[in-house]
């Protein structure tokens, strides 16, 4: 699933000299998380919550390095006060990329809300939001995203839609009960 | 001032004569003051807001400079909002991390209302719990005295929780303008060159 554009993130990572990457796991992020993993130039930072990867990527700049934050849709909801009070006012960059949930053919209801507010609400904090729905296109606007936050200074998220990931199947077989349960 | 408690400008001061060139990032509130008092110097990144994230930037740094000693000067209930990242710090085992935070059980900025560190919560079992190394809680004269050797020794990763008075001293302001205090942060650790021309 999204093979192809994890393994053109993680060049993409190598070809702008990325060395940390932190992220909150999400199915759709596997790929790059595996290969930042087996990359001994990378060091990975797994995080208990993503508000943690925008002050770590902060904190990598101030010492030179380029951090690249991964996170699901919701845990965008976690990170707001934290790009807007750090990120946008010290003018860091920022570049994270974001796998969509309560999006293209979602069937979790619990997922919508986030999934519709993900762009607003980074907007209102000044992240630029580049979305991809290909495997191209997701190649693409992480090459762009990578350049607009750490060459143009900007506060860059690349959404990958599920119509690239997939959506997740939510449906219960018909042995379990409907509280999801085996009868 | 309570009789038994430390002031905490006295701890940051004694804390300051080993800092060599450590690195510092202040979390928002007083430490930031404290940190501006009493050792202002372009390798302090003074933090005014971003609630729960010194700690994490201080990881960032200390991964991205290894060879460099960095100091995250916090308070209880910054700290206590950016809790789980005491594991995301523990996973990771920076040999050159320490979190220095000022407990005076109570939000300061915002009226002194009193914090769960003050009914209970124990920011150093937190973090040992969480699996940090080093910890400890220091309540006197003699347990700063403990900590300033384990800092002398560099003992990392370390979270140390310093017991202190509610009285803040006088309150120093820092540049507030959070651009020129990352750039004037990146040019002494970097070089001006690599500082405004990242490659």
């Amino acid at each position: 699933m999204g093979g192809d554009w994890s393994a053109e993130a993680h060049s993409l990572f190598k070809q702008h000299g990325i060395g940390q990457v932190a992220y909150v796991p999400d199915a759709g992020l596997s790929g790059i998380i595996k290969a930042s993993l087996a990359d001994n130039d990378i060091q990975t930072v797994p995080l208990t919550t993503e508000e943690e990867g925008i002050a770590v990527a902060a904190g990598a700049w101030l010492g030179g390095q380029k951090c690249a934050v991964l996170m699901q849709s919701s845990g965008v909801g976690n990170t707001i006060n934290m790009i807007a009070s750090l990120t946008t006012t010290c003018a860091f960059p920022l570049f994270m990329i974001v796998t969509m949930r309560g999006d293209y053919g979602e069937s979790n209801p619990w997922q919508m809300p986030m999934g519709r507010a993900v762009q607003p609400v980074l907007e209102a904090v000044g992240v630029r939001c580049l979305r991809a729905d290909t495997a191209e296109g997701a190649a693409e606007a992480i090459q762009a995203g990578l350049m607009m936050s750490f060459h143009g200074g900007e506060a860059v998220a690349v959404l990958i839609g599920q119509k690239l990931i997939g959506a997740k199947a939510f449906s219960a077989p018909a042995a379990q009960d409907a509280a999801g349960f085996q009868s | 001032m309570s009789k038994n408690k430390l002031f905490r400008r006295d701890v940051v001061k004694k804390l300051m004569t080993v800092r060599g060139d450590a690195l510092c990032i202040s979390g928002l509130g007083s430490p930031t003051w404290d940190l501006a008092a009493v050792d202002h110097r372009p390798e302090n990144f003074y933090i005014w807001g971003g609630m729960g994230g010194a700690a994490p930037t201080g990881l960032g740094l200390a991964l991205a400079q290894p060879d460099r000693t960095v100091w995250v000067l916090t308070g209880d209930g910054e700290q206590l909002m950016g809790v789980g990242s005491f594991s995301t710090i523990a996973l990771q085992q920076p040999k050159n991390l320490a979190i220095l935070v000022l407990d005076n059980e109570h939000y300061g900025e915002t009226g002194m209302q009193a914090a769960p560190t003050g009914r209970g919560t124990d920011l150093a079992a937190m973090a040992a719990g969480a699996g940090i190394k080093n910890t400890m809680t220091v309540r006197d004269e003699a347990g700063l005295d403990e900590l300033l050797s384990l800092l002398k020794q560099g003992r990392f990763p370390l979270v140390a929780v310093i017991k202190i008075d509610i009285t803040t001293g006088e309150t120093v302001m820092p540049p507030r303008d959070g651009k020129f205090v990352k750039n004037t942060f990146r040019s002494a650790v970097l070089g001006p060159d690599k500082a405004l021309h990242p490659r």
